[in-house]
């Protein structure tokens, strides 16, 4: 049997948009993920914390505030101060242009803004992910 | 509507129109669908006729303006008299720049303010605590003082100007902020006006920025219902909010019921606690999306004041001001495109004309690069322009509810009406709108719609220009709104000097005097306005009654 794909989609900090983020989990549960839903209002910590308790695959942010470029830069760093560099890290919401080079280079994978369809992200997850 | 015999003479040449032309026409050229269906799922007929609202009743179901059931508008004028309050949601970095946001905003011909708070704010943080990290100013503007409120207004008058604030768990607190700052400059309490968002209830439903549980979050709201009309006359003390529910997902129908139940459910906790409905009733407000659906969106609005007046009258209201749902509406931010942005500048356009002919009394218009970041200055110029184009230029504004009277418009206003009741009767069933909440109905409801509505779009079943459709393979440049590096270091360090240099003794007296009160049941606006008189912090005040009150967690559904 091939071992599902298990995805933590996480809400760091204040931001209560979670409609993408619950249209996502939803989607990747439909193409046959183990999806974990964070909740709202998560530290950088916790998420790396619930990600190391659920050994999730996946983690993907979604942040509509603005406070991307701190929070979404705390969680890859934390996970990688954990080892685990092997979890792939995707992130979405209102994200300007500008600020996805630095947040690939910071090592999320992939950053996908407004109107993305979810087969996009169903697709890129399955073709990355690292363990 | 109609003679019973000229119906039936309707209805038979219609017969013979569906069969002899129609069905010719249809044959030589197909429709584009078998079925075409509004964003509520309604399914929209290939024609309406006076048959279609034969039912209504003119004088009335439909009536006129200034009269019940306040269908064709609260205002006998509407916009003959005074147009609607232009008024820009606006708010980012620290309280000097939006306050220059502002000064630009009324020198192009903004009529009204509108506070956009950063999320520390809205949960009731300063800028320094651990949790306000990355966010500081990112989507509103940090207010963690009196000091910052007063940097935020400085050189407009209060007593001229209306200001909204959306602001909801904390909105005792900023609105007892603005009233301290009116009062400092000898601006009286009764002439200030605007508005506090202060609906709770959307946020555990859609929005998320809720801080206490809902019993004493209805307990503050209802203290702000109290001191309102007795002593800030001129404030709306909340504005019932359709909006978010709207951006999380809903259908409009879903918007409709849901915000209008919000607004009963606040109304009988206010009687509960021994007010009179036509004190309070006439200073609720509220708040409306205008999306991609014209005519729906239309219908919603007409339909909202029917049902409230027949609601508000149900429930005891003799003064006609009790009946008035007046409300704000903003264009639907979920509907813009990051993908060639400026084609939401027509987007923006259509929904605002549709606000405009549903009657609404202020109005925010998007600005076309939002799916990106916070509005340019030059996006937010566009976006008032759209607002004085439709107002000045149009010509929609001359006459009173010009589409009253349509078949199409008065049968889907119906329609709407009538659904409204089903999501009524259900939330009954329930138990009421706070058990529903607590079983998570509503929030269920809005993420079906909105799961619905992406594989839609993404089946190309719904159209997106731009997005599923007409794409551009082309990358995204537009100016992008720079803050202020600055403005965080500003406002820590203004946090620091206001911690050290106030009365602190005089602080904790009435931080303590606060929690006493919490304790207790009295009304709390008057032992806010003397913590924030004292200049204790939003978050110092807000952490006195977390403490009393506890903090509502929800539970995390997908």
């Amino acid at each position: 049997m091939v071992k599902k794909i298990r995805v933590l989609v996480a809400k760091p900090g204040l931001d209560g948009h979670d409609r993408g983020a619950k249209i996502v989990a939803r989607a990747l549960r439909d193409a046959g993920m183990e999806v974990i839903y964070s909740g709202l209002h998560q530290t950088a910590n916790q998420i790396v914390n619930t990600a190391i308790q659920e050994d999730v695959d996946v983690v993907g942010l979604s942040l509509l505030s603005g406070a991307h470029m701190t929070l979404f830069v705390d969680v890859v760093t934390m996970l990688k101060e954990k080892q685990m560099e092997d979890v792939l890290v995707v992130g979405g919401g209102i994200i300007p242009e500008e600020d996805v080079p630095r947040l690939k280079k910071a090592g999320v994978a992939a950053v996908f803004g407004p109107g993305t369809p979810v087969d996009d992200i169903v697709c890129f997850i399955k073709k990355n992910v690292k363990r | 509507m109609g003679e019973k015999d000229t119906i039936k003479k309707i209805r038979e040449k219609q017969a013979d129109w569906e069969k002899k032309v129609y069905s010719k026409a249809v044959q030589e050229n197909p429709e584009r669908k078998q079925k075409f269906k509004n964003l509520s799922e309604v399914e929209i007929k290939h024609l309406y006729t006076p048959e279609d609202i034969a039912e209504n009743e003119y004088l009335s179901d439909i009536g006129f303006p200034g009269e019940f059931p306040y269908l064709r508008g609260v205002h006998p004028n509407l916009y003959r008299g005074r147009l609607w309050t232009m008024r820009q949601f606006a708010g980012f970095g620290s309280a000097e720049e939006t306050n220059r946001r502002y000064h630009y905003l009324l020198e192009h011909g903004e009529t009204g303010l509108s506070v956009a708070f950063d999320y520390p704010t809205l949960y009731g943080y300063d800028s320094d605590h651990p949790l306000a990290r990355g966010e500081f100013g990112k989507c509103g503007v940090a207010i963690s003082s009196l000091v910052d409120m007063e940097l935020l207004f400085h050189g407009i008058p209060l007593d001229k100007i209306t200001t909204s604030m959306t602001i909801n768990g904390p909105a005792a607190i900023v609105w007892a902020m603005y009233i301290a700052n009116a009062e400092n400059q000898g601006i009286k309490k009764t002439q200030i006006g605007g508005t506090i968002q202060n609906d709770i209830l959307k946020e555990y439903i859609a929005q998320k920025s809720y801080i206490f549980p809902p019993e004493p979050s209805m307990r503050l709201i209802v203290d702000t219902f109290e001191y309102g009309y007795k002593y800030v006359p001129k404030w709306n003390t909340i504005s019932i909010s359709g909006y978010h529910i709207r951006e999380a997902g809903s259908t409009a129908i879903q918007e409709l019921a849901f915000t209008l139940g919000d607004g009963i459910e606040y109304v009988k906790a206010a009687m509960n606690r021994g007010l009179a409905i036509d004190d309070f009733a006439p200073r609720l407000s509220f708040f409306f999306n205008a999306h991609n659906d014209f005519f729906e969106e239309i219908a919603k609005y007409r339909a909202a004041r029917r049902i409230w007046a027949n609601e508000m009258k149900k429930l005891g209201a003799k003064n006609p001001r009790s009946l008035w749902m007046r409300f704000h509406t903003q264009t639907a931010g979920c509907t813009l495109t990051a993908q060639q942005p400026e084609i939401n500048i027509v987007r923006v356009t259509l929904q605002a004309l549709a606000a405009v002919l549903g009657g609404t009394q202020s109005l925010h218009t998007n600005s076309m690069d939002e799916a990106l970041a916070l509005p340019s200055e030059k996006a937010v110029r566009i976006a008032l322009r759209t607002q004085q184009i439709i107002a000045e230029e149009s010509g929609v504004t001359d006459t009173v509810d010009p589409l009253g009277g349509s078949y199409y418009i008065e049968w889907l206003t119906d329609k709407m009406e009538e659904e409204t009741y089903k999501y009524f009767d259900k939330v009954e069933r329930l138990g009421g709108v706070i058990p529903a909440i607590e079983k998570g109905f509503f929030q269920r409801e809005i993420a079906e719609s909105a799961y619905r509505y992406q594989k839609e779009t993404d089946e190309k079943k719904r159209i997106f220009v731009g997005v599923n459709r007409y794409k551009l393979d082309e990358e995204i440049s537009i100016p992008i709104l720079k803050m202020d590096e600055k403005g965080e270091e500003r406002q820590s360090h203004r946090l620091k000097k206001l911690r050290k240099e106030r009365d602190n003794g005089k602080v904790q007296k009435n931080l303590s005097r606060l929690r006493k009160a919490a304790e207790g049941e009295e009304n709390l606006m008057p032992f806010i306005l003397e913590c924030i008189h004292s200049y204790a912090t939003l978050g110092e005040t807000c952490d006195v009654l977390r403490e009393v009150f506890g903090e509502y967690k929800e539970p995390a559904v997908f």
